[in-house]
């Protein structure tokens, strides 16, 4: 087994991960929970309901006012990665990890439902990835790496589906995937494949999925993505969801490894929440022991993707008003692309910082017992008791599946007459399900239904025996297969970027999904209709040089005022890392120099948030003793408050015998902050101290060089920590007293 | 289905008065009428897919278990488990299963199989 281990500072090397996979072999089976951390103390807080928090992670962006804190909350949450490339997705499955995401689940290349058999090799996808022994082995080999990084078991999913289920299920579980999609009825409805063949083939893909300890969640989701009015199917989906639950249950897979795949039909501007939570609420409760898999809303989704995440945090206060064993996330993007790097990290946050923000939430409030919630919650479910009533009626599940009762857009018992209708002698894979023989027999474990195994003295607890234990018991016996395509295959395709592959890579390019792709991202505001402002982000796209444009999102400001366009399109140009210039990072005394050459040489300064500003929190953080603020080193500090005007400044400078001004100017609209700073500088030339004083400016819009152009001495932007206004105050005033 | 006013009051006239808990068994008491015939199907039927996991489980490669079960279909074996085909033909022959199985994939062999199971010699 290679020995190749993460640098935290490092790129993963996706070429190391292809080595060897003949002879790789997953290190645990089976779905893992996150670990709860009851009264999780960190920085000034404590949680009330978060997991375990992570060895190494990226923290929300205000985390740095929190000492870096980054809880995780309770629920396993999902990220969606399958940008065709499965070697660039390696690359974006680390970065969700560090965002959050413990659940990284693949997408399948469109088609592979209704392809017979395993695909194998590495060919490249579309919508999704071919999934392939060879593809999961090495995304789950790339992930035994990074869980070791992050401190957290990562899940890994594809999908149990299509006319191989089977085959895929052996793959899986041999493969120590953790956990998938199942559910024959998707087959059936949404994949035209043959009834009869996908429930005889999911009891064989479940029986797998048991042996593989899995996590199973199912297709019910899908109804409401098609259905015409997403929130009319509630009453079909608690029966889909009974369906699959029962079935994979009785086959074997124990009810906490059944999850249900539940999604908020409803989106604003519906009034969702007081739709969504009595569906929510009634499924809990009928669905005891079963887990909950929360998926977001993407039937309702446009190319807004403000206005996606916002319906995404609202499915999550439903999450956090009932439950969610796995919050999943539907990428903003999901309305425009498949799915881009930045908005599977956006949607990993958007979870965390919504859930975490929650926290404790149930320790305070209560759902009512009585009224609007439980009339309806008892109303979906009696009306889900009246559609298994009627499919018993006709016959049971095929003749209610050939009648059309599922996915029809009438609210149960209402029928409008369009629901998805097949028979059970139609859809692919049509008469292919055979009678087994009085002496059907298959000496392999995992394998559902009759296995005559006695007729050779076999034990049927253990048919496996019979051939000295099958691939699940002794993984040397499975046939690995490399690739079979040489046109189409990942080492073409990693040749083809081969001056971008990271670690050392020479050259640059900006990226969205896959290595050098060039792809960027613009956004535009135009004073016109949406038709104008359209063909004017075209041709700016085209003056820009970008090749391939697409407006991607058009959103009208008003009809004629204005048009907001997002537009992507590619450079081709690449960029020599070498020839970069990039500024070398600020010169920065340690704590205790800085201590020492203020007891040497005491400092005194003055300081205030100047012009009509009352931003105070980043100008405490500089100079206060419990921020880690200049205080600290033993400056005397005298803070005049905000909103001082830059005459009272100088003019406390002059009156205290201060050595240096520190300014704060938060507000640029118009360059209002570096107008104050000119102003400073003015007022203190006048009153003849200029020379005498030390002015520094600092502020989130600060760049040093304009603070230094309009008159400061230092300007301190974004990042900035008291050490480095103590360091530049120290060897400034040092030059200056030795010239 | 033919259209349908949504006529919910008056389906429900049996429901209105059972419990939460009652209505809650009978939910999963009709699921479990339906559910059951079609495990009952899965236990006594197989298909193609199902016999290529058996032979993927028994040491075969994907391409490999797609042309032993299409060999056995062809022959109307698949009833009695493309896995049983290649270990009683492997037994016969004392025969690796491996070995075995690829060896179905040349007719003669095939037909010997087939002999096995009662078929055509």
């Amino acid at each position: 087994m290679s020995e190749y281990r993460l640098l935290p500072d490092e790129n993963i090397d996706v070429a190391k991960i292809l080595e060897d996979l003949k002879n790789y072999r997953p290190r645990r089976r089976g779905w893992t929970w996150r670990e709860p951390a009851p009264n999780l103390t960190m920085g000034p807080f404590t949680y009330h309901d978060c997991s375990q928090p992570l060895k190494d992670g990226v923290p929300l962006p205000p985390a740095h006012y929190f000492g870096d804190v980054d809880p995780q909350p309770m629920p396993v949450i999902t990220t969606e990665i399958a940008s065709g490339r499965f070697e660039d997705d390696i690359r974006r499955m680390r970065m969700a990890a560090h965002h959050g995401a413990d659940h990284i689940m693949v997408i399948r290349t469109s088609g592979q439902s209704h392809y017979d058999g395993l695909i194998e090799g590495t060919p490249q996808g579309s919508g999704g990835v071919p999934i392939t022994r060879k593809q999961v082995r090495a995304q789950r080999k790339a992930l035994d790496l990074i869980e070791d990084e992050v401190g957290r078991p990562i899940n890994y999913h594809s999908y149990v589906s299509g006319v191989a289920g089977p085959d895929i299920a052996v793959m899986f579980a041999e493969e120590g995937v953790n956990g998938c999609h199942q559910d024959p009825q998707y087959n059936v409805i949404y994949r035209n494949i043959n009834m009869l063949r996908s429930f005889v083939d999911a009891a064989e893909s479940k029986q797998l999925i048991a042996w593989g300890n899995m996590a199973q969640i199912d297709g019910a989701h899908n109804a409401n993505a098609t259905a015409r009015d997403a929130w009319k199917v509630m009453p079909e989906l608690m029966v889909q969801h009974a369906i699959n639950a029962l079935y994979s249950s009785k086959v074997g897979v124990p009810k906490e490894n059944i999850c249900l795949s539940t999604v908020p039909p409803t989106a604003t501007p519906g009034p969702c929440v007081y739709m969504d939570l009595p569906y929510a609420v009634a499924l809990r409760r009928l669905f005891t022991g079963y887990r909950m898999r929360a998926q977001m809303n993407t039937k309702y989704i446009e190319s807004s993707t403000r206005e996606a995440t916002v319906t995404h945090v609202l499915n999550m206060v439903v999450s956090k008003l009932t439950s969610a064993d796995i919050q999943s996330t539907i990428t903003p993007d999901e309305g425009r692309n498949v799915p881009w790097h930045i908005y599977n990290i956006e949607a990993c946050d958007t979870a965390k910082q919504t859930l975490v923000g929650l926290d404790g939430l149930m320790e305070m409030v209560e759902l009512k017992k009585d009224g609007y919630l439980e009339e309806k919650s008892r109303e979906l479910t009696e009306r889900a008791v009246l559609f298994l009533e009627e499919m018993i009626e006709k016959g049971g599940y095929f003749a209610a599946v050939e009648s059309g009762m599922f996915v029809d857009s009438g609210i149960f018992p209402e029928r409008n007459g369009d629901g998805i209708a097949r028979k059970l002698s139609g859809g692919i894979g049509a008469g292919t399900v055979i009678g087994r023989e009085a002496d059907y027999m298959a000496p392999v474990t995992a394998h559902y239904g009759r296995n005559n195994v006695a007729q050779y003295g076999g034990d049927p607890a253990n048919p496996a025996a019979l051939i000295g234990g099958c691939t699940l018991e002794a993984p040397e016996k499975i046939v690995y297969i490399d690739e079979l395509d040489e046109e189409d295959n990942v080492y073409l395709r990693m040749d083809g970027v081969k001056a971008f592959a990271q670690p050392n890579a020479q050259k640059i390019r900006p990226e969205m999904e896959w290595l050098a792709d060039g792809t960027v991202l613009l956004t535009f505001c135009f004073p016109a209709e949406k038709k104008i402002a359209e063909a004017a982000a075209i041709e700016c796209a085209r003056r820009m040089n970008l090749k391939d444009i697409a407006v991607i999102s058009r959103e009208v400001l008003h009809r004629a005022e204005g048009t907001r366009i997002e537009l992507k399109g590619k450079v081709d140009f690449d960029i020599d890392i070498a020839s970069l210039v990039i500024p070398p990072d600020p010169d920065v005394l340690g704590d205790d120099e800085l201590r020492a050459a203020i007891e040497q040489r005491p400092m005194r300064v003055v300081c205030g948030t100047i012009g009509e500003d009352e931003h105070s929190v980043g100008l405490r953080e500089i100079i206060d003793i419990k921020h880690g603020g200049i205080e600290k080193y033993g400056i005397e500090v005298h803070y005049l408050g905000t909103s001082v005007p830059p005459e009272k400044l100088v003019g406390a400078a002059i009156e205290l015998n201060a050595d240096a001004m520190l300014a704060s100017v938060v507000i640029s609209h118009d360059d209002i902050h570096y107008k104050n700073i000119a102003r400073v500088d003015r007022i203190a030339r006048e009153m003849g101290v200029r020379e005498k004083l030390l002015f520094v400016a600092g502020g989130t819009q600060v760049e040093s060089d304009r603070a230094k152009e309009a008159g400061a001495d230092a300007g301190f932007g974004r990042g900035t920590h008291g050490n480095h206004v103590a360091t530049f105050l120290v060897k400034e005033c040092e030059r200056r007293e030795s010239n | 289905m033919i259209k349908r006013e949504d006529d919910f009051q008056t389906r429900r006239e049996h429901l209105k008065n059972l419990s939460d808990e009652e209505l809650k068994s009978r939910f999963w008491a009709l699921t479990g009428q339906l559910v059951d015939p079609l495990l009952e199907l899965a236990h006594e039927n197989t298909s193609p897919a199902i016999e290529r996991s058996v032979l993927l489980r028994m040491g075969f490669g994907s391409l490999e278990a797609k042309a032993i079960v299409d060999a056995c279909t062809e022959k109307s074996l698949l009833g009695h488990g493309a896995g049983n085909v290649v270990y009683r033909y492997a037994k016969h022959k004392g025969l690796e299963i491996r070995e075995a199985g690829l060896s179905l994939l040349t007719p003669a062999n095939l037909e010997e199989a087939a002999g096995l199971f009662g078929g055509k010699q």
